[in-house]
């Protein structure tokens, strides 16, 4: 037996974006009945699900009480080779679901930008992908999930016997209990390569004409956008799209195992410690400039793996510590169709203030998915990382907030570790529906976080 | 909860009188800072800087504080702590004494020793424990540059400001890894009440570029500042000066 109980000492803990450090109990349950425990003697100040920690700020935290990581609980239950159902515990990654499901030619049905997340935060956080278009988010695809609720009650939701708290919990940032363990409906492939075209758009009306015309062409698409290129440069982009590549797209060497999973390997960790600085206007702009043009103009077809495709970033652990100590922030939101005046208006105000922002992404959104705070809604999605120690940076995105806010759309709270209370309350028109769920389920506030506590949720 | 620019959303200012922690409660209401404890000894002064933060938007509450009793400091902070987080307590209280007095009369300086040092041990640990407790939150703590070499004009409130400043020091160290941030300000000559009809030291500044100072160190996460930040080096070359040249510098 490992010691998950064993006088835990509090420790400080982060997101992914390094900022706001606050010291918890962490606790590792090995089962559902130690979960249980866990919940129940957890304190005054409550408990919250950790899953991977890739959530960029504060929702998998929780200042003096405890977080539960749930990466212990990694068993998969049961699997429907055939119809592609997988059940298993919440703490499972995605990364592991690909080489487990993979070989049986069953794909993840929505990937995020890293494949070190856990089903649990998948759902926590209602995440989308390249597919968000045709595929809508991580939810769209979950069966039934089972939940530790904070009345210590475990209940099973699915979509159509408990379609509230389902849907509250579907991007409920963890805050309407422990997720336990979830059944997904996994996609078929024929390959474990991409077929993927590239092109380069020259600024960003050539880019969102590029989209809007045939992203329904592709089940991936997603535009890598250079934020610090000026004047008629201005949100010039490199668009990738593509698709799952059936067989007779490889080459016959490859066709004996088509389904191999082969992720890149990896390359050792950042190093710990970085000078302050090293991510200035001048490295990211010329870094920008080198990555725009050893892009392709126009290339159709060209194979890749799935890795290479999906989760370029994950071939260097442990990337977020090229930021230095005072961390950095993403900052991501979309907007409906119809304000594009608005996304213009926020990139030119991105540019015009030369933030030292890496290839930041534009993709559109499908249909959304009824999760009460799920981020997607049918429209334009930017997001963008940034060294929190940028001067003048909070004020700035305050005001980004606002514009987003009067515009309608909304910003991604996975990504969020800044934005002020009354904002959210205008971006997710549905927080007072999920307000008052939490109470139900949880009269006694035991489930809650770092951001549940800064965003008043 | 501080946001990923340490902005804190509660504040809790012990000395709520002072100009510099009024100017770093205004300063912090232009961010995120939404409530605000003041507490200090009851008078139409600390009433008035109530009312004038809550001009600003702010919801603030005066509290009664009294560096010279410790005795009373864990209820008197308990009871705010009672009503909810305190993203950030800060250390505001402190008095300048008069030096040439104070020689003369040692119970006058026990008493500045009393405030700025002896009160500040008592109430920086009922704040940091109750932080502690809370697992987060700032607690910036008001020293001076008086303390880092003890001058012939001052040394009084300067050895106050000398033991205040190792304690937090060790304070910090003692933070560390608990989620608690301790942060020790070290202003040079500010223009304030403290400091009126006083002959301005070189590099004076003001109160608000101490707000802005606090507000920087909060963002970076700090555990000692200098304001202005030159002052750091000028201090470092002073703390090294010979004694015989060192008594000689109009200080
Ligand atoms: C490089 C990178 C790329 C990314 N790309 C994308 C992207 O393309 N699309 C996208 O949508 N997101 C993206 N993200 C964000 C990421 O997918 C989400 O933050 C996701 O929630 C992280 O999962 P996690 O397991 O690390 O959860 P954590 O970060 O540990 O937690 C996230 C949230 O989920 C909750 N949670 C976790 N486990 C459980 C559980 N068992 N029960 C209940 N709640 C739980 C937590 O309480 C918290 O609120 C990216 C992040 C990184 C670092
Ligand atoms: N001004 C400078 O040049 C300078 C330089 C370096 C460091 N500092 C330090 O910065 C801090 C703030 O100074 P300031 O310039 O803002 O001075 P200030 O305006 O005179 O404020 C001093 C504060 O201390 C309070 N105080 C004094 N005795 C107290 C007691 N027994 N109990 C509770 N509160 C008491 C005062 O409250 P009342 O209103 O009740 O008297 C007042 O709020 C002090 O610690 C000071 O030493 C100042």
């Amino acid at each position: 037996m490992p010691v998950p109980f064993a006088a835990p000492e509090a420790v400080p803990v982060t997101g992914w974006g390094r900022t706001a450090p606050t010291s918890a109990l962490v606790l590792r349950p090995g089962s559902y009945e130690e979960a249980v425990r866990a919940l129940a003697e957890c304190g005054g100040r409550g408990a919250i699900a950790r899953g991977l920690g890739r959530a960029y700020g504060d929702a998998a935290q929780n200042a003096g009480g405890a977080v539960l990581d749930m990466t212990g609980l990694d068993r998969i239950h049961e699997i429907d080779a055939v119809g592609g159902l997988v059940t298993c515990d919440a703490g499972v990654s995605l990364h592991r679901l690909m080489q487990v499901m993979l070989p049986l030619g069953w794909f993840v049905p929505v990937s995020p930008g890293t494949r070190y997340v856990t089903v649990g935060g998948a759902i926590g956080a209602d995440i989308h992908g390249k597919n968000h278009h045709m595929s809508g988010s991580f939810s769209r695809h979950v069966r039934a999930i089972e939940l530790l609720t904070g009345d210590g009650e475990t209940r099973v939701a699915t979509p159509e016997d408990e379609p509230d708290l389902f849907w509250a919990t579907a991007g409920g940032m963890g805050l309407t209990g422990v997720i336990l363990a979830a059944t997904l409906q996994m996609l078929p492939v024929e390959t474990s390569l991409m077929t993927v075209d590239t092109e380069r758009a020259t600024d960003l009306d050539d880019l969102m004409a590029r989209l809007a015309a045939d992203d329904h062409r592709y089940r991936y698409s997603v535009a890598w956008i250079d934020l610090l290129a000026r004047g008629a440069r201005t949100g010039r982009a490199v668009l990738t799209r593509g698709d799952h590549a059936p067989l007779e797209a490889l080459p016959p060497r490859l066709r004996a195992d088509p389904l191999a999973f082969r992720p890149a390997s990896r390359l050792p960790a950042a190093p710990r410690f970085v000078p302050e600085g090293l991510l200035g206007r001048r490295s990211v702009g010329l870094f920008n400039e080198f990555w725009y043009r050893k892009a392709p103009r126009d290339q159709r077809g060209r194979l890749q793996k799935l890795a290479a495709f999906f989760h370029p970033l994950d071939g260097l652990p442990e990337w977020n510590r090229i930021y230095g100590r005072g961390g950095f922030v993403q900052y991501q939101f979309v907007v409906g169709y119809g304000q594009e005046e608005a996304l213009r208006r926020i990139v030119r105000r991105i540019g015009s203030r030369r933030c030292p922002s890496f290839l930041a992404v534009l993709k559109r959104f499908g249909e959304a998915d009824p999760g009460w705070l799920s981020f997607p809604m049918p429209g334009w999605t930017l997001a963008l990382d940034l060294p929190a120690t940028l001067p003048g940076l909070a004020a700035f995105l305050d005001e980004l907030d606002d514009e987003v806010a009067a515009a309608g759309g909304r910003v991604y709270l996975a990504k969020d570790a800044r934005m002020r209370p009354d904002v959210l309350a205008r971006m997710y028109p549905r927080l007072d529906d999920f307000r008052e769920l939490r109470s139900r389920y949880d009269p006694r506030r035991v489930i809650t976080s770092d951001l549940a506590r800064r965003l008043a949720v | 909860m501080k946001d990923a620019f340490g902005a804190p959303q509660s504040l809790l200012v012990l000395g709520g009188t002072s100009e510099i922690g009024l100017a770093t409660a205004r300063r912090l209401i232009g961010r995120r800072t939404r409530t605000v404890f003041l507490a200090g000894r009851p008078s139409p002064q600390l009433d008035a800087a109530a009312q004038s933060l809550r001009r600003l938007g702010a919801t603030v509450t005066t509290v009664d504080f009294d560096a010279l009793d410790p005795a009373s400091h864990e209820v008197a902070l308990g009871k705010v702590f009672a009503e909810g987080d305190i993203d950030m307590v800060l250390l505001a209280f402190g008095v300048l004494g008069d030096q040439a007095r104070d020689e003369q009369d040692p119970l006058a300086a026990v008493h500045v020793a009393q405030v700025n040092y002896t009160g500040a041990v008592s109430a920086a640990l009922v704040g940091a424990t109750a932080l502690q407790v809370q697992g987060h939150g700032s607690l910036v703590v008001l020293s001076s540059v008086a303390g880092e070499r003890a001058r012939r004009a001052n040394f009084i409130y300067g050895s106050s400001k000398a033991g205040l400043d190792a304690f937090c020091q060790g304070l910090a160290d003692a933070m560390h890894g608990s989620g608690v941030h301790v942060m020790t300000v070290r202003p040079g000559f500010v223009h304030t009440r403290m400091t009126e009809g006083l002959e301005p030291a070189p590099l004076s500044t003001t109160a608000d570029e101490v707000a802005a100072a606090i507000e920087l160190g909060l963002r970076r996460r700090s555990t000692t500042i200098w304001v202005p930040g030159t002052l750091r080096a000028v201090m470092s070359a002073i703390r090294h000066l010979p004694r015989p040249l060192f008594r000689r510098l109009p200080l």
